[in-house]
């Protein structure tokens, strides 16, 4: 044989002896390792799994249209539900994204669209990224201290600074990547067509932008309806629901919430309460899921 | 460099004598001693150069020369870009773009650009023609109708897109799409037309639709159009510039400058030894 490589050879040289021992580890190696990260990324779903499974096992049975027209049961009481708290959570977590979206979206498009290397832009993105951070119970003392103690109540208002100031930085963050996102050609085009900056912006950056802005604001949403620390300090509880007269109403009485009606009925020693905790904690999945599905529904890009 | 003033071509003459009774000018767009920097590197060397109205100027030369630099900064599309500066100056029928009494968004209006990857908005065909119109203020329907099938023809779109008006632009092939954007750029019907490298993400025969639609637009507009590819220059151009290393080398009638370059830069780069 003239040929140093001839087929017989190669395939002597790769399917015997030392170095197809070599191989056959390799391979092995391979496939060992990948099994183990299929293993690991489905030892990842188990808590999730669980969390839902949980949820859904302990709460539904006391899922009946009284837990959401009913107010919660004193201690040691049977019957009733938490429409009340229900009502609290929808009306702060609507009332923080009032506070924080136009703030968030609007900062974004400043740091991205018009002064994205100015110190004022940088500053941003640094407190953003910052407050992404911070505990959520400094939220709940910040408003409590700023609007609680201003207004002498606990009240809606109050939470829905604290949940505000908790979803900023998020709805923040996510806005600006998604109009970092838009593409450099959609905005030439626009400039090449005689179009200012705020036609450019209103007309093409943000509407391709809405679709991923909406995924931040969804994660808020969720983030917020959830959250304990900055309600219990701001709008503390209530047993009864928020009469809604005039705007006082909002800043002169604590409201209840399903995040602090949960907190407070996992602590207690009755059988009902604790069942009614987690119905609450169902309810309060059920309700974020179907803001999530809703919001990406509205939003989600046309074909 | 081939700085003395330009000769009006036969072509020029008969387009003139025939389709408009005004004398073309020869110095539509003016380049004088223009450089640019992009930071601290300088992309332009003290280019000077006239465009002629009503003619196909293609500008030529290898990758980095300075050839879409230069078209960028006819309608200013580079100061959205940080840390550019200029220097020397562009005018546009005898007055300075650069004039701050001169409204960029005004400049953009009367130099259309059509992009090398083509760039409709995630919106309806109709929608993309109008833009421009809705930009500057027009509302009324007749006027936006009326100007979405005359910029239809005029990019040869018109009985392909008819029918599917409403229909986002995303479901066009990337030759319609490219024929849209220039419907786009016509809709606002400016004085020159910018393409920088209009066809080279496309197909041969969308190349050849866009190649004839270039020829039958010189009638209205006056073209620069920036290409790699040297028998779009042959087929297309009626002036070449040919650009390396961000100075102007040659600058003359297409034929001669494939013909008979006079700089040996031209004929190295043309017969195809480097670039």
């Amino acid at each position: 044989m003239t040929s140093p490589n001839t087929p017989t050879q190669v395939s002597d040289k790769f399917f015997s002896g030392k170095k197809h021992k070599l191989a056959v580890l390799r391979s092995l190696g391979n496939r060992a390792l990948t099994i183990l990260c299929c293993l690991l990324a489905l030892l990842t779903l188990v808590p999730l799994f669980s969390l839902v499974f949980l949820v859904i096992k302990n709460g539904l049975p006391l899922l009946t249209w009284e837990v959401f027209s009913g107010l919660p049961p004193a201690a040691g009481l049977k019957g009733g539900g938490f429409g009340n708290a229900i009502q609290g959570t929808f009306i702060m977590v609507s009332m923080a994204l009032v506070l924080a979206i136009p703030l968030g979206v609007l900062s974004a498009i400043y740091v991205n669209e018009y002064e994205p290397y100015s110190r004022l832009s940088n500053t941003v993105r640094f407190v953003a990224k910052l407050l992404t951070g911070i505990p959520s119970i400094m939220a709940g003392l910040f408003a409590y201290g700023v609007v609680v103690l201003a207004f002498g109540s606990f009240s809606a208002f109050a939470g829905a600074v604290a949940l505000g100031i908790l979803i900023l930085p998020t709805i923040l963050l996510t806005a600006e990547q998604a109009l970092l996102g838009v593409q450099t050609a959609y905005r030439e085009a626009s400039y090449g067509l005689g179009a200012t900056k705020f036609q450019t912006i209103v007309r093409v950056v943000f509407p391709e932008a809405l679709p991923a802005i909406m995924t931040g604001i969804m994660l808020a949403v969720a983030r917020a309806a959830g959250e304990t620390a900055p309600v219990l300090f701001t709008a503390l509880f209530s047993q009864y629901w928020l009469k809604f007269e005039n705007l006082d109403s909002l800043v002169n009485q604590p409201v209840a919430s399903l995040s602090v009606l949960i907190y407070n009925f996992s602590t207690v020693p009755f059988e009902y309460q604790l069942q009614l905790a987690w119905t609450a904690s169902l309810v309060l999945l059920i309700l974020v899921t179907i803001a999530n599905v809703l919001g990406q529904l509205v939003f989600s890009k046309k074909p | 460099m081939s700085n003395d003033a330009v000769n009006p071509s036969p072509t020029a003459m008969h387009t003139a004598a025939t389709s408009s009774q005004a004398q073309p000018r020869l110095d539509l767009l003016s380049v004088r001693d223009f450089s640019f920097y992009y930071g601290s590197k300088q992309a332009l060397f003290e280019v000077s150069m006239d465009i002629p109205e009503r003619q196909i100027t293609a500008l030529i030369g290898p990758s980095g020369c300075g050839k879409s630099t230069l078209l960028r900064n006819f309608n200013r599309m580079n100061e959205l870009i940080d840390g550019t500066r200029c220097e020397g100056d562009i005018s546009l029928l005898g007055r300075s773009i650069f004039d701050p009494a001169l409204e960029v968004i005004a400049l953009r209006r009367s130099i259309g650009m059509v992009f090398q990857k083509s760039n409709p908005f995630p919106k309806s065909i109709y929608e993309n023609v109008v833009y421009g119109l809705r930009v500057s203020g027009e509302k009324r329907k007749s006027v936006l109708d009326e100007a979405v099938e005359r910029s239809l023809r005029g990019a040869a779109l018109w009985d392909e897109a008819k029918d599917r008006l409403s229909e986002s632009a995303m479901g066009l092939s990337g030759g319609q799409m490219q024929r849209l954007c220039i419907a786009r750029a016509i809709a606002v019907q400016p004085e020159v037309l910018l393409m920088d490298e209009p066809c080279s993400a496309l197909d041969p025969i969308a190349t050849v639709k866009i190649e004839e639609l270039i020829n039958e637009l010189k009638r209205e507009f006056t073209i620069v159009l920036v290409t790699h590819n040297m028998q779009q220059a042959t087929r297309c151009s009626d002036r070449t510039a040919f650009f390396y290393l961000g100075k102007l080398i040659e600058y003359d009638e297409t034929n001669r400058i494939f013909s008979n370059p006079r700089e040996k830069q031209t004929e190295d780069y043309i017969t195809g030894r480097f670039g």
